[in-house]
């Protein structure tokens, strides 16, 4: 240990201290002076921008010096494409986000700056599950996110699902979190160490199918099918996302999940996954859960008639679908995961914000009937909702087919046959249940006939998920490239 | 020009599309004349194809490739043989008349309606052009999105459930179809090194019989739930019962087609020898078979004139199929033919029903009897559009069905017998259909005072009366057009199939001198 804090593990956390920094000022200004909303807007999308600008200079040192990675502390971050790749889905889905939350919360009537400083906050936390090498950065980071978000969930203090929604996904989180620890300190125990290259050697280095790797296996994988809500661990997932506030649920949905996923993938995959060697142990099981969460979410959102439930079981289905091409565990699988990460931020997040724009004072705007005839209503809400579901059910040329096209051609490579049968067949199922609100949307009168909640920042949010949307759906090779450079060495 | 002209046949709807998108939705009569004008510009440039394509030339023309996604090696890659010649000039043609159809059909949300026929018009284009498979897929999805739409948007009472059927339906079978194609694509990668969906790429495969076996059953899924093939066409009459008229014309006369299409040039080209292996040469002929007289038995029994129409589609797809597999040149070029001729007769058939619904709103045929009083005009385009439909020499019909009958009998003379069955019962259900609505006495007050055809209703006849009879006459040049990519895909399957034999097309006696003696057999 010759150095307590060198200018590499600066460099390496400038993104990381911008969020923190701009978190506290944001707390701080709104406390200073209050009511000052549009400052605090600024402050928030400096702090993005001053994060997208460490990246950004992460990335082109990173590139510009042939290294791939960069590792800080020693060893318990590191900067590598792979973290690279996923902070940056981090900080798009942070910024689409802020732009529609604003509008949201005065129509909620609990606009209060903590909600940008735990957006900040949150993303801080995802920043060291994406680039954390050590299983206690890693799990601080996620307790960093969770915490975050489980006040974000209880945001509308004098609701009462709200506040419902984030008493069940505290506990249960507390409770997920709790089987990591387990997990975490079996890996320890077996390794001596907490760093996961030293895991990973040692787990390696233990005979095949031997108990205590098991053990740390199955507790560590049911605190991540947790975070990433896999069946059975995903009942506090509808929950959650139809209490909170709906620009949160879309946050949740999506950069909570990316987090999850990076972490994920640092355990079982990215080298060096500590449990990446005990891969006949879990393979069995990651198929049984991946198939429950398909099974789970595609048949149970089809009874749903409040869209966001029905996005959340969705969004579960989707787990299901990113679960698979860790199974298949080639590179088209892991290239395929990025793919659809990316393509998944933008269509759900998407879909989220229609749904944010049908709320207003007094109308909840959920249900499957706040959307009847919202093509007369507003034609370009109802055709990008129709393009985002399209997507979300893998229609081509939307990029939701790309992500699927993945996904179903790694379970091909590496001979899961029967499971990728399963797996189109259930973009059919699920073809089902979106199209309930496009039905809705498209076949049925106008009932509520109000303009609806706009702002610029919405629009913004909205115009650009559709057009990523449909880009990578059209042309998707600078995409690809992106993933493909971020994943492979 | 002429290496762009099939993008140009391609995107011309889309173009269409763009502009109609700025006319205010309030002019409804700008929006009629602009969509019936960029579907008649598509038509009138697809002409140019006919004129500059070379009926002896071997393989594809106008041939365009360009990278597309280059990561996954997908092409933007179009071109068209005989084959694939016809069925864009008859989805071009019936395009164009079912819009004309719908001037006064349709009332409410018009700009979306065109909007949507439009864009399906690209789609089903695009399906017949892909010379890769990656593209193709996504043409074949695409149709998908507006054909919901125009069912469960302008269709009839059960609207909703028919559309999202069909969808349904349509997208189980194709996304197992993307398995298949996804497993050609890896394995060309295993044997290549490289990745590629062109088709010409993925013929030189070499798989094992096993392997081709089960993708033959992935495509199988995809293209028989599409044609539909007994047993998964129960989607189909529920589709066109609730479609509105225009949507069953396109429905019927090309949608369908882009299932027997897909045979032809894909599974067939791409697993030879699992096309001509026995168990699924069997299974399929049976298949076809099955539907081809369970089509026409369920026809003989409805009510409703527009699921008679339909189920007769199940029957008359059924000999299209069989064709197909009877994997010879008369049963392919007959199969293809007669797909023309079922696009011309149902679509006419369709059409037919579609005025008798605007003026009366019901389709149940005990509602009519004796519209020839009242509708002398009408019931002479009914009387040529069942005719053609059942199959009477000296029309379009006929041609077909005797090809393929001549290449059934070729493969297997039980096929040939059962098959000649279904002519029969077809007729039967036509005549007895027109006997009850058209002949007799008018028996119900309601029909008395029903306007004949106006002009523009007989516009939208005349030209497929008059493609039916030519056709009927004078099939030559469509066997000559067929004969180059049908022989390509017959040597593909069997080599040597040609050796010792005259080829088989430009000496069979069909086009000039089979009328006489073969009316005798089909005769109705």
């Amino acid at each position: 240990m010759s150095q307590f804090y060198t200018s590499t593990d600066h460099f390496v956390l400038i993104p990381a201290i911008m969020l923190a920094l701009f978190g506290c000022a944001t707390l701080l200004f709104d406390f200073l002076v209050p009511r000052q909303r549009r400052f605090l807007l600024v402050i928030v999308l400096a702090g993005l921008a001053f994060t997208g600008y460490g990246l950004y200079q992460q990335q082109s040192y990173l590139a510009a010096s042939g290294f791939a990675e960069l590792t800080a502390f020693n060893g318990s971050v590191t900067i590598d494409g792979f973290a690279l790749f996923f902070n940056w889905i981090f900080l798009i889905a942070a910024l689409i986000v802020v732009l529609v939350s604003y509008k949201y919360l005065e129509i909620e009537g609990e606009h209060h700056g903590e909600y940008y400083a735990l957006v900040l906050f949150a993303q801080c936390g995802m920043f060291f599950l994406a680039t954390g090498t050590d299983l206690v950065t890693l799990f601080v980071g996620l307790e960093l996110m969770a915490i975050c978000f489980y006040i974000k969930v209880g945001f509308l203090r004098g609701e009462k699902r709200s506040n419902e929604a984030a008493m069940k996904y505290l506990l249960l989180g507390a409770f997920s979190s709790g089987f990591l620890a387990y997990g975490f300190s079996l890996m320890y125990g077996i390794s001596g160490s907490t760093r996961l290259a030293d895991v990973a050697a040692a787990v390696a280095a233990r005979p095949a199918w031997d108990p205590l790797v098991f053990l740390a296996m199955v507790t560590t994988a049911v605190g991540l099918f947790f975070k990433i809500s896999a069946v059975p661990f995903h009942m506090w997932a509808p929950d959650a996302y139809e209490g909170a506030p709906t620009s949160v649920t879309a946050y949740l949905s999506v950069a909570s999940k990316a987090a999850s996923i990076a972490f994920l993938l640092r355990i079982f995959w990215v080298s060096p996954g500590p449990l990446a060697a005990a891969r006949e142990m879990w393979e069995p099981l990651l198929i049984g859960v991946s198939l429950a969460t398909l099974t789970v979410g595609n048949l149970a959102a089809i009874n749903q008639t409040n869209v966001k439930r029905l996005l959340a079981y969705s969004s579960i289905s989707h787990a299901g679908y990113m679960l698979l091409g860790l199974i298949a565990g080639n590179e088209t699988g892991i290239k395929g995961i990025a793919v659809y990460m990316m393509v998944y931020m933008f269509m759900n997040m998407g879909a989220f914000i229609v749904v944010i724009a049908l709320r207003r004072k007094e109308i909840i705007g959920e249900d499957l009937d706040d959307f009847a005839g919202l093509m007369h209503r507003n034609p370009v809400y109802a055709i990008l909702m129709l393009v985002f579901l399209l997507s979300l059910a893998g229609i081509p040329p939307t990029a939701g087919f790309i992500g699927k096209y993945f996904i179903f051609l790694s379970l091909i490579e590496t001979g899961h046959y029967a499971l990728a049968v399963v797996a189109v067949l259930y973009a059919a199922v699920a073809l089902y249940y979106y199209f309930k609100i496009v039905r809705s949307m498209f076949t049925r009168e106008l009932v509520e006939k109000a303009p609806l909640a706009s702002s610029f920042g919405l629009r913004l949010a909205l115009g650009a998920s559709g057009f990523m949307t449909l880009a990578i759906g059209l042309y998707p090779e600078p995409f690809l490239r992106l993933a493909q450079t971020s994943f492979m060495r | 020009m002429d290496q762009h002209l099939l993008s140009l046949v391609l995107f011309a709807p889309l173009v269409g599309l763009a502009v109609l998108l700025l006319i205010p939705s309030r002019a409804a009569t700008a929006i009629k004349v602009w969509a019936n004008v960029s579907a008649f510009v598509g038509f009138l440039i697809s002409l140019l194809l006919v004129l500059r394509f070379d009926k002896n030339a071997a393989g594809f023309q106008f041939v365009e490739r360009v990278d597309w996604i280059p990561a996954l090696g997908v092409k933007y890659s179009i071109g068209i043989d005989g084959i694939s010649l016809l069925l864009i000039m008859l989805s071009t043609v019936m395009g164009f008349l079912a819009l004309l159809s719908s001037w006064n059909a349709v009332t409410d949300r018009l700009k979306e309606y065109y909007a949507m026929f439009l864009l399906l018009q690209t789609g089903m284009l695009g399906v017949f052009m892909a010379l890769d498979f990656f593209l193709f897929y996504v043409m074949w999805e695409l149709v998908l999105v507006p054909m919901y739409f125009i069912i469960g948007v302008w269709g009839g009472p059960r609207k909703l459930y028919a559309a999202i059927k069909f969808f349904l339906y349509t997208l189980a079978g194709s996304a197992l179809m993307l398995l298949g194609i996804l497993t050609l694509y890896f394995q060309h990668h295993q044997q290549f090194g490289f990745y590629t969906f062109e088709i010409a790429e993925l013929m030189k495969l070499n798989m094992p019989l096993g392997m081709q076996q089960w993708v033959f059953w992935a495509f199988f899924l995809g293209f028989a739930i599409k044609v539909p093939m007994f047993p998964f066409h129960t989607w189909l009459p529920d589709a066109h019962v609730e479609a509105p008229t225009a949507g069953s014309v396109i429905l019927a006369s090309v949608l369908l087609k882009m299932g027997t299409y897909g045979f032809i040039r894909f599974s067939l080209p791409l697993l030879p020898q699992a096309s001509i292996d026995h168990t699924i040469v069997q299974v399929l002929a049976a298949l076809s078979i099955v539907g081809i007289l369970y089509g026409a038995l369920v026809s003989l029994m409805q009510q409703d004139w527009k699921k008679l129409v339909a189920y007769s589609s199940v029957s008359h797809l059924g000999f299209c199929t069989l064709g197909i597999f009877a994997l010879n040149p008369n049963g392919l070029a007959g199969s293809v033919l007669q797909q023309l001729n079922h696009g011309i007769s149902t679509g006419m058939l369709f059409l037919v029903i579609g005025i008798i619904y605007e003026r009366r709103h019901t389709r149940e045929i005990r509602e009519y009897g004796g519209l020839a009083h009242v509708m002398p005009v009408y019931s002479v385009v009914f009387a040529i559009a069942m005719l053609s439909s059942a199959g009477l020499p000296l029309l379009n019909g006929f041609i077909g069905e005797f090809t393929i009958l001549q290449g059934a009998f070729e493969a297997n003379r039980v096929w040939a017998a059962s098959a000649v069955l279904g002519v029969i019962f077809g007729a039967a259900y036509l005549l007895w259909l027109y006997q009850r609505t058209m002949l007799g006495q008018v028996t119900n007050p309601k029909n008395l005072h029903l306007p004949d055809l106006s002009l523009r209703e007989l516009c939208v006849f005349l030209p497929l009366i008059a493609w039916a009879i030519w056709i009927g006459v004078y099939p030559k040049p469509y066997f000559d057009i067929l004969e180059k990519p049908v022989q390509q895909i017959v040597e593909r399957v069997r080599p040597g199939y040609y050796q010792g034999r005259a080829p088989a097309l430009a000496a069979s006696p069909i086009p000039r001198a089979a009328v006489p003696g073969a009316a005798a057999e089909g005769g109705h």
